[in-house]
């Protein structure tokens, strides 16, 4: 089992979920997030004073998949948040220890 | 003349002073909205606060006592007004009827009510200007002062036929005697509580500090602009015959343009200086432009009035990059907008007012600026021995909403849920 974990573009968060839909991933979860990569922050004029913002919004969705899942969903995540643009985002893959459904105490696989 | 034609004049003159009025009053809406919109959402709930205590007190100290400072029965000179305390009688019928070239032609109540909301946007104008930073109780404590007696003396010197009036002093509605007055105040308070923290750069540089809701300072805009129908329409004063009728209606037309073109002037200066078109400064210059003709609404042509108003817009954005050279720190621009364009408004009656002389309108300035500012500048030295002015860092970093009121203006949108 593997988390996929993507901080894209936050106008780019329905496309990713449409995209995701369509490979038969049933479920995701997001969060609101702030940071900076290769885009840095940017300054932006209030009453012609500048002020910086030095994070960007983001947003982070995270999905749980079998292993020989990983490469469809990061293929899917990646075309559809794709602009060509500094500030698409990175996805990252990491390794799942366990896997519990609360609901009914199943594990591993089953619970996905 | 027939006394029903009296009557029905009196009850229409009355009337309309007492629509205007509630027009007036309605500006303590506008500027909550305007101010509230402007400041961080840290410190909403103290600037509303503020905002509504400070139009109650006002209410209560004019009724008191202010509305005979500045109107007294017995004046001691030109300079020193008489004192009293609450209201006389109002006409009688037989003085209505008189006939007599004196004789009043509406409720001495309405003239009250329109005075007292006058008084109020007054103070209205100090509080944005000290906001995020000024505590709650200096600044009502102060508000008490300023309507009870620093507004009224001044007010006296030229509505209520004091020294300025009587020099010849030309001012229809208020560009020196309420804006640049109530702007004086501001910038001795501004000077008194000094810049918000992190507003300025140890270079000088400013920072800025965006307000947290542009459609509430939107709305706010709005508001005032409608209640500066009843500023300047109800200045005039009497509309129940054709030439009064008339008057009425351009000071409407004058007013409405003025603001017009001042929002479109401040808009587009904004958008040549800084690449965008900044929402604040466009509202800004729409107060600005209204400031402008209320020194004189009624004689300029409306082209002229937009003119005026065009004007006003250019010197308000001027104004606020000014003030932060200066390191003033005006969070909602009420020195610029009430105080720089009130100047300019009062020399702007020289253009279609010809009883105005150039002379007395620069004495009526500098004795108003002289006398708020002074004033305005002991009574806060005072209230800081006693209590102090400011909040502390900490305070002022958590936010003066949960400080100074104990709650939050938008309590969903933090972690306590």
């Amino acid at each position: 089992m593997k988390l996929v974990s993507a901080v894209i573009r936050p106008h780019a968060l329905n496309d990713a979920r449409e995209a995701l839909q369509e490979l038969g991933v049933n479920g995701l979860t997001t969060t609101e997030v702030h940071g900076y990569g290769r885009q840095k922050g940017h300054t932006e004029l209030y009453r012609g004073a500048e002020y910086s913002v030095e994070f960007q919004a983001k947003v982070k969705i995270e999905v749980a998949v079998k292993d020989d899942f990983v490469d469809q969903v990061l293929e899917a995540i990646s075309s559809s948040c794709s602009t060509g643009k500094v500030g698409d985002g990175k996805i990252f893959v990491l390794d799942i220890e366990r896997a519990v459904r609360i609901r009914t105490g199943e594990t591993g696989e089953q619970a996905l | 003349m027939d006394n029903s034609v009296i009557e029905i004049g009196y009850a229409l003159d009355t009337f309309y002073f007492l629509i205007s009025a509630a027009l007036v009053m309605w500006m303590a809406a506008g500027f909550a909205m305007l101010e509230a919109g402007l400041v961080r959402s840290k410190n909403t709930v103290e600037i509303l606060n503020k905002n509504a205590l400070l139009y109650g007190i006002a209410c209560v100290v004019y009724l008191f006592v202010g509305y005979n400072i500045m109107y007294p029965a017995n004046p001691v000179s030109g300079v020193i007004p008489g004192i009293d305390f609450f209201l006389g009688a109002d006409n009688a019928a037989e003085d209505v009827f008189s006939g007599a070239d004196g004789a009043p032609y509406y409720s001495s109540m309405s003239d009250f009510i329109f005075q007292a909301v006058f008084a109020a946007a007054t103070m209205s104008i100090v509080s944005g200007a000290v906001a995020e930073r000024m505590r709650l109780w200096p600044f009502l404590i102060f508000a008490i002062v300023m309507v009870a007696v620093i507004y009224p003396v001044e007010g006296y010197w030229k509505w209520g036929g004091g020294f300025l009036d009587e020099m010849g002093f030309q001012d229809f509605a208020g560009s020196v005697v309420v804006h640049m007055a109530g702007a004086s105040a501001a910038l001795a308070a501004v000077i008194m509580v000094g810049p918000r923290k992190g507003r300025y750069t140890k270079e000088g540089k400013p920072v800025a500090i965006p307000g947290a809701n542009l459609p509430m300072a939107t709305l706010g805009m709005f508001i005032l602009w409608m209640g500066w129908f009843g500023f300047n329409g109800g200045s005039e004063l009497k509309i129940a015959n054709i030439e009064e009728a008339n008057a009425v209606a351009k000071v409407f037309v004058n007013t409405n343009a003025a603001g017009a073109a001042g929002m479109v002037a401040a808009a587009l200066l904004a958008r040549f200086l800084f690449g965008k078109t900044d929402l604040t400064m466009t509202i800004n210059g729409a107060l600005a432009g209204l400031v402008a003709i209320t020194a004189e609404p009624l004689l300029p042509s409306a082209g002229m009035a937009t003119f005026i108003g065009a004007v006003g817009g250019l010197i308000v954005v001027g104004s606020v990059l000014l003030l932060d050279k200066l390191k003033l720190d005006d969070p909602v621009g009420a020195i610029s907008v009430h105080g720089s364009v009130g100047i300019w408004g009062i020399f702007a009656v020289l253009i279609s007012n010809p009883d105005a002389t150039f002379m007395n309108q620069l004495i009526g300035t500098v004795v108003v600026f002289g006398w708020m500012f002074g004033a305005t500048i002991v009574t806060l030295m005072v209230i800081k021995l006693i209590m102090g002015l400011r909040v502390s860092d900490e305070e002022e970093m958590e936010g003066m909403d949960v400080h100074e009121c104990g709650m939050a203006a938008y309590p969903e949108f933090t972690n306590d849920k």
